[in-house]
């Protein structure tokens, strides 16, 4: 089993009002999960806007370890090293249609 | 905190002429799809349009390469005491007015969106928008 890792959380912009307007949170955790599990806890209501009912990465949110997107590693169970940074980056996105 | 990160250019967004120029050269670049960008500011004065990569499939979406965004939101604005203060993408086909889409999508209260179309292409326009808990309100800018 993974031991915590102390890890820095990077907050975009529109969550900054989840933080009293901190764009750094340290929080810690074995994965990624467990970081956002932390935030939470310290930051009600965020983790609402980073995740679904289900656990799962909203579809328009992109989460960063170190620059490389959990997408192409393990999701949530991410593992966390001592001074990763997190990175929280809502989409920004839309069209014509419709 | 306030809505806006940068108060008063919500309501009048001073975007320059070459700013203007900028976004409408990479609309007609990346036509028939949409094009997409960030505008960076400091002390609530546009400085900089970046273009960006749009990964959204076909011609009538447009998402900003979330990479890119991250370096930018995370370490280039930042190490540049700068900040996103809109996002513009373009609707190659149909009026500047944010669609459907455009509104649900819209995750970044604080930012300007601006849109350019090119409905007609000899006469590109750009208009710009705040789009809050599904609120549209037009933003003024330069004639
Ligand atoms: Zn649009």
């Amino acid at each position: 089993m993974a031991s915590e890792s102390t890890v820095q959380v990077l907050i975009p912009t529109p969550l900054r009002r989840f933080t009293d307007g901190e764009s750094r949170v340290e929080v810690s955790g074995a994965t990624v999960g467990d970081a956002l599990d932390a935030l939470e806890a310290r930051f009600p209501g965020i983790d609402e806007r980073v995740r679904d009912d289900s656990g799962q990465i909203r579809r328009f949110v992109n989460l960063f370890v170190n620059g490389q997107n959990v997408r192409d590693r393990d999701g949530i169970a991410t593992p966390l090293s001592p001074g990763d940074e997190l990175g929280i980056i809502p989409a920004m996105a839309g069209g014509s249609a419709a | 905190m306030s809505e806006s990160a940068a108060p008063g250019i919500d309501t009048a967004f001073p975007l320059s002429p070459e700013m203007r120029a900028a976004i409408i050269a990479h609309a007609r670049r990346e036509a028939p799809r949409e094009c997409c960008g960030i505008i960076a500011g400091r002390d609530g004065a546009p400085v900089r349009v970046y273009p960006t990569t749009n990964i959204a499939e076909g011609n009538r979406f447009y998402e900003i390469d979330p990479k890119e965004l991250a370096d930018l939101e995370f370490r280039e604005l930042p190490n540049e005491n700068a900040e996103i203060v809109a996002i513009y993408h373009s609707h190659p086909a149909s009026p500047a007015y944010p669609s459907r889409t455009d509104v649900e999508l819209a995750f970044w209260p604080e930012a300007v969106y601006l849109i350019c179309s090119l409905e007609d292409p000899d006469k590109p326009y750009i208009r710009g928008f705040t789009i809050r808990d599904g609120q549209i309100a037009e933003v003024t800018l330069p004639a």
